[in-house]
């Protein structure tokens, strides 16, 4: 899509039903009747809000995914005990089976 | 007079037995029992806080060197995970949660002898400016019990503010320690990105999470960063920490170039709020600084980018939350994408699904690059334009808050207004910087906080600012 159209497609956005229902399937979540009219209207107007953002030039600038400058952060591949037991680590899953996680099927 | 002495007192004379460490707890739990009533705790914990009292007084009457916040007392925000209660983050998800391990700044304060003695309240997930959007219960302002302590970790602060304790911990992803710092008349250090470990912290927003502590006075707080501070093995984005001890606040404002941020004092900004910071500053002239006006252009825009880039990676932390693992799960679902679903949309509260909802939108195929893309650009922007100004100025200073506290739901219904509140804090969240916010006295009655910037790392030289501008506000 050109840019101009885009941008054009932005300012218009609003979310309608549909973009709420799709958003929520892809978050894993449920809404209820109120909620979905709720967020139709919020997401539109903060979404509004941050389309300040079009317009600004930013030729010739990467994108920042972090501010330390850090690179290649590694140890070595080694066991280190950390004294815990399994069962601690697993005591707040709700279904624990020998020692697994047991969950749901997962094909209807 | 405060009931509790500057920490490093407290710490040396219980080192010398000259006070019990009990009974500094007790002290603790009385007053957290007496005030009550505001709201600023969700749970002691007691029994844990009294074993360790009794070994640390055991150890010191033996001659043992416990440390440095030998028998101190102190409230962590209760997305730190702790031994002693239950980490909700204030969120009904997270109910009936007990840490199999705890957070590295809990374990680093531990080893010096310092005591968690409660969990304070937070926005849910640390989502929020006001504690409002707590799954549990809304903290008073300990100066209006009408209005918000600020947020999230409004908890912390008013438990501070209230005396419960010398300090606690807090997380600041978009102003979360300095607005409520400044809101309950306290000091909220934010440090630079980096500088203080996130492993064991509930995480909100990765890139942006600044744990950090709220004090008192500023030797307080620098005492507290001192002790957590640095590398860890366990979060492998932590920086080395300054050799030097971030206590060492020797410092000669005479001649240091302050810059007054020119978009942190327009129309954006109350006007009572303005005249107040406008007169800290003039105090820090007549104590010899240099004032000049710097800019940050890009800054109206920061938090556009905040509000796109917070939740894009607020979504993505918070799909753990699957009812597998850890956290509420459905116990009546067919399969598993119902567990999820379920487990999902009953345990998450009403702001969480909203940056939930946000954050998928802005990262979702046909979208990311326009919002979260371009999103992320503007921040280098807006990091280029930060390491100008500090090129030009040493420290930079402004309000925390462009209003004083605000009533307790004037904003609760309106998302977007309560966004604002943040204003004048996102951007060094964005580009990594220390922040901090000083009480600068009150204003009809309700404190106002001078927020102070430094460039990346140059976070005792910016506590050391800070202790001046207290002295010279108080």
């Amino acid at each position: 899509m050109a840019r101009g159209l885009l941008q054009l497609w932005l300012t218009m956005a609003k979310l309608t039903r549909d973009d709420v229902l799709k958003l929520a399937e892809l978050a894993r979540l449920d809404l209820n009747e109120a909620e979905i009219e709720q967020f139709a209207a919020e997401l539109s107007e903060i979404l509004q809000y941050v389309e300040q953002l079009q317009g600004v030039d930013t030729k010739g600038l990467e994108p920042t995914h972090q501010v330390t400058g850090l690179t290649n952060v590694t140890r070595a591949d080694e066991v280190r005990d950390y004294g815990y037991k399994p069962e601690d680590l697993l005591k707040n899953v709700p279904h624990v089976k020998d020692n697994q996680i047991k969950v749901k099927r997962m094909l209807g | 007079m405060s009931q509790w002495l500057p920490i490093a007192d407290i710490a040396a004379k219980v080192q010398a037995g000259e006070l019990k460490a009990a009974d500094l707890v007790e002290r603790s739990l009385k007053t957290i029992a007496d005030k009550q009533d505001y709201e600023a705790i969700i749970v002691t914990t007691e029994k844990r806080a009294r074993e360790r009292a009794a070994e640390i007084d055991k150890r010191t009457a033996k001659g043992d060197k416990v440390g440095r916040l030998a028998g101190v007392p102190f409230i962590a925000k209760d997305n730190f995970l702790a031994f002693g209660a239950e980490t909700t983050a204030a969120s009904n998800i997270l109910k009936g949660f007990n840490a199999p391990y705890q957070a590295t700044v809990i374990e680093r304060l531990e080893a010096e002898g310092a005591i968690c003695v409660a969990k304070a309240n937070l926005d849910a997930f640390a989502h929020g400016s006001s504690t409002e959007n707590s799954d549990f219960f809304t903290t008073k302002n300990p100066y209006d019990k009408t209005r918000v302590p600020g947020g999230s970790s409004g908890g912390s602060a008013a438990a501070v503010a209230l005396e419960m304790a010398p300090f606690a911990t807090g997380t600041d992803t978009g102003s979360s320690i300095r607005l409520p710092a400044a809101f309950c008349g306290v000091v909220g250090l934010k440090p630079t990105y980096g500088l203080v470990s996130r492993s064991g912290i509930v995480a909100m927003a990765s890139s942006l999470d600044s744990p950090g502590p709220l004090a008192r006075t500023v030797d307080d707080a620098a005492l507290v960063l001192d002790v957590i501070a640095g590398r860890d093995d366990l979060d492998s984005t932590t920086i080395e920490r300054d050799e030097r001890s971030y206590t060492d606040l020797e410092f000669d404002l005479k001649g240091k170039k302050i810059g007054i941020l020119k978009e942190y004092m327009d129309d954006s900004v109350d006007a009572d709020v303005r005249e107040h910071i406008q007169a800290a500053v003039k105090k820090l002239e007549a104590a010899g600084a240099e004032i000049s006006t710097v800019s940050i252009p890009s800054m109206p825009l920061s938090l556009s980018v905040y509000y796109i880039v917070c939740p894009a990676e607020v979504s993505s932390n918070l799909s753990r939350y699957d009812g597998q693992r850890f956290g509420y799960s459905y116990p009546d679902a067919k399969d598993l994408d119902e567990s999820y679903k379920k487990s999902r949309s009953i345990g998450f509260g009403e702001e969480a699904k909203r940056r939930i909802m946000i954050g998928t939108y802005v990262i979702s195929s046909g979208y990311h690059d326009a919002y979260y893309k371009q999103a992320q650009t503007v921040r280098t922007k807006l990091v280029k334009e930060f390491e100008k100004a500090f090129s030009e100025v040493d420290f930079m200073v402004g309000p925390v808050s462009p209003t004083k506290p605000f009533k307790i739901g004037e904003r609760a219904k309106h998302p977007l207004q309560m966004y604002l509140a943040d204003l004048l804090m996102v951007g060094s969240n964005l580009v990594g910087i220390p922040a901090i916010s000083v009480p600068a006295g009150l204003s009809d009655g309700l404190p106002v906080g001078l927020q102070i910037m430094a460039s990346q790392k140059a976070d005792r030289h910016l506590l050391a600012m800070a202790k001046r501008a207290e002295e010279l506000l108080a």
